[in-house]
């Protein structure tokens, strides 16, 4: 276990230095500098200001010197937000981000599971291919058209909930984009249970369980249910990285003041230091958990062997 | 006893040639999926209406009495009517809704095709030459698509237009980059399955030559999953460039796409619902209906399901 958890670990290290090398290079193959403007500066306060900024040296020595502020966990400056460095807009940002991510994760979970057990030991019922049928339409219909219609309902119709906006992670404002986000993830999550737990229950050691007599919710809860969740683990890790498209386009729709609105913001205003340290955050959070859900895979999968 | 005469047995042979004719008339790959495409309900009437959609954004702009980027100046935000044959109305500048949609269609559907048929030529070749390389090569080239997968591509999409620009070849450069990766799995896997099947060695031992052994053999059985897989591409591709559009950063002003106009009509959706649910409506029809279509393709080519 621990010889593959190493070679998973350094495996990360390839990806994600070759995504911040993409992202650095691009951005420096932009033409204009960030002290080109209108108005001219002389050559000498120029010189001086690209000597602060290390601009005078060569690229690669550029890169490396990024890569070691990187590593100290300094994302650079934003080209826009003159007082803010982008660490501080993360700081604010990124509580706002998780909060609602991280609830409509552990609520897609519980609620995706429990829904999957539901239709799979009802299979071809009605209900079953009610829960198929908004499942289908939770994954077939994009978030952008969803998130809107939830706020044309409960916003603007029945008034029950603010169309948007944050107000210091007050609960009213949570609802309606943590609804979204959680309708997205239980439809994808709901499938792959209902799918897995009715393969499993076709196997012999049901069919020996069922034959000793056990009661059908020992069966499915102590004997089907662990087997038909590695499925769901696996599906984790790309969902993870959808999540992210989701998270943009749910704090666009709601306007929250989080992760993805900053760099949907920041892309906007061509602020390319705040997007690329945004993006390169982004990126080793996902890489993170993508290895978190391998390593989980490994773990609970007895086939796996090492 | 007759023994069997040369001239009998070949008259034998035609005459149970000829049971077995009438009995199953040949079954060729092709038109065996055809029979099992056109049984599928849902897919049949998905690719029906799939077919209006497209027909009426091809003809469609041409048709109306309204250009796309025309305003009627007597007519702002007013709902769909018939009577100034503004049939879905019109947005807050006064154009019309149904020329808009219709127009926004052709470039999302025209992004769809294009990014589709380059991410399934990058993908093809990548997956075959990984196939057929075997070894190191193509180890090293899976591992290119396993980092391609651990990065969340619409930020390096996002940061991708933020340098690059937001020209429409731009965005379905950016679009491709990241759609190849599922089409080159499937394909290298096939591939290598392929190369070792029993039925390609006995024709390779019976001396029929390489080519030969391509077009016979390789090719039907890898054309059948490239087609289901380019089906489902295409509303991947489809929704990639709304999400895109959606949050701004693709399709720009006075050009539209659906994408741009489910954001533009998000604005103002508590005054004009309308503008939000044509256009939300119309893409979201026609990604469900790719997916009933790629359902029914891998329903009619599925080699496994014979």
């Amino acid at each position: 276990m621990w010889s593959y958890t190493l070679r998973r670990c350094l495996a990360t290290i390839p990806t994600l230095v070759a995504v911040i090398s993409v992202c650095y290079f691009l951005l420096h193959a932009t033409p204009g500098g960030p002290f080109d403007s209108d108005r001219q500066v002389s050559a000498a306060v120029l010189a001086n200001l690209q000597a602060k900024y290390h601009l005078d040296l060569p690229l690669w020595q550029q890169y490396l010197l990024y890569l070691k502020s990187l590593l100290q966990g300094d994302l650079g400056a934003s080209f826009r937000y003159a007082d803010w460095t982008v660490n501080e807009l993360v700081g604010k940002a990124l509580p706002i981000s998780l909060a609602i991510g991280g609830t409509s994760m552990a609520l897609s979970l519980v609620i995706g599971v429990g829904v999957g057990i539901w239709a799979a030991i009802r299979q071809n019922s009605v209900a079953d291919h009610v829960v198929m049928l908004v499942s289908n339409v939770g994954s077939a219909f994009p978030s952008f058209v969803i998130g809107p219609l939830l706020i044309l309902v409960f916003a603007v119709g029945l008034g029950w909930l603010p169309a948007g906006g944050w107000n210091d992670f007050e609960v009213r404002f949570m609802v309606l984009p943590v609804a979204l986000l959680t309708f997205i993830n239980v439809s994808t999550i709901g499938r792959v249970m209902r799918g897995s737990l009715i393969e499993v229950m076709h196997s012999n050691f049901i069919r020996t369980a069922r034959a000793k007599g056990l009661p059908e919710r020992v069966v499915v809860l102590r004997h089907a249910l662990k087997p038909a969740l590695l499925p769901v683990v696996s599906t984790l890790g790309p969902l993870a990285i959808s999540s992210i498209t989701s998270a943009l386009v749910t704090e666009t729709v709601f306007s929250l003041p989080g992760i993805g609105k900053l760099i949907v913001n920041g892309a906007g205003n061509r602020d390319y230091t705040l997007v690329l340290g945004l993006v390169v955050l982004v990126t080793v959070l996902a890489v993170l958990m993508n290895l978190l859900v391998d390593l989980a895979y490994a773990l609970l999968d007895p086939k796996i062997r090492y | 006893m007759n023994p069997l005469t040369p001239s009998k047995n070949d008259a034998l042979v035609q005459s149970l040639g000829e049971v077995a004719v009438a009995a199953k008339p040949p079954r060729n790959l092709w038109a065996d999926a055809r029979v099992r495409f056109f049984r599928n309900k849902a897919a049949v009437i998905s690719l029906v209406i799939l077919s209006i959609i497209v027909l009426a954004c091809v003809v469609g702009p041409w048709v109306l009495p309204y250009a796309f980027d025309a305003a009627d100046w007597d007519a702002m935000s007013v709902a769909p009517s018939v009577t100034n044959a503004h049939y879905w109305g019109t947005d807050e500048a006064g154009r019309d809704l149904l020329v808009r949609c219709l127009v926004g269609g052709r470039i999302s559907l025209m992004v769809g095709i294009l990014a589709t048929i380059a991410s399934v030529t990058i993908g093809i070749a990548w997956g075959a030459i990984a196939g057929f390389m075997g070894g190191k090569v193509d180890a090293f080239m899976m591992r290119i698509v396993d980092m391609m997968y651990a990065i969340p591509y619409l930020l390096i999409a996002i940061l991708l237009v933020t340098i690059l620009g937001r020209e429409f070849y731009l965005v379905v450069i950016t679009i491709t980059a990241f759609s190849w990766m599922d089409m080159a799995r499937i394909v290298r896997g096939q591939t290598l399955s392929l190369r070792s099947r029993e039925y390609v060695e006995a024709a390779r031992s019976i001396g029929v030559s390489t080519t030969r052994i391509i077009t016979s053999h390789i090719v039907p059985n890898l054309l059948g999953i490239v087609v289901i897989y380019t089906t489902v591409t295409v509303p991947g591709v489809i929704l990639t460039e709304s999400v895109l559009s959606f949050l701004g950063l693709g399709i720009q002003e006075p050009m539209t796409s659906w994408g741009v106009l489910i954001s533009d009509g998000t604005k103002v959706m508590d005054v004009s619902p309308w503008i939000l649910l044509f256009p939300g409506a119309l893409l979201s029809i026609t990604l469900y209906c790719f997916n009933f279509i790629g359902d029914g393709m891998r329903d009619a080519l599925d080699p496994k399901d014979r």
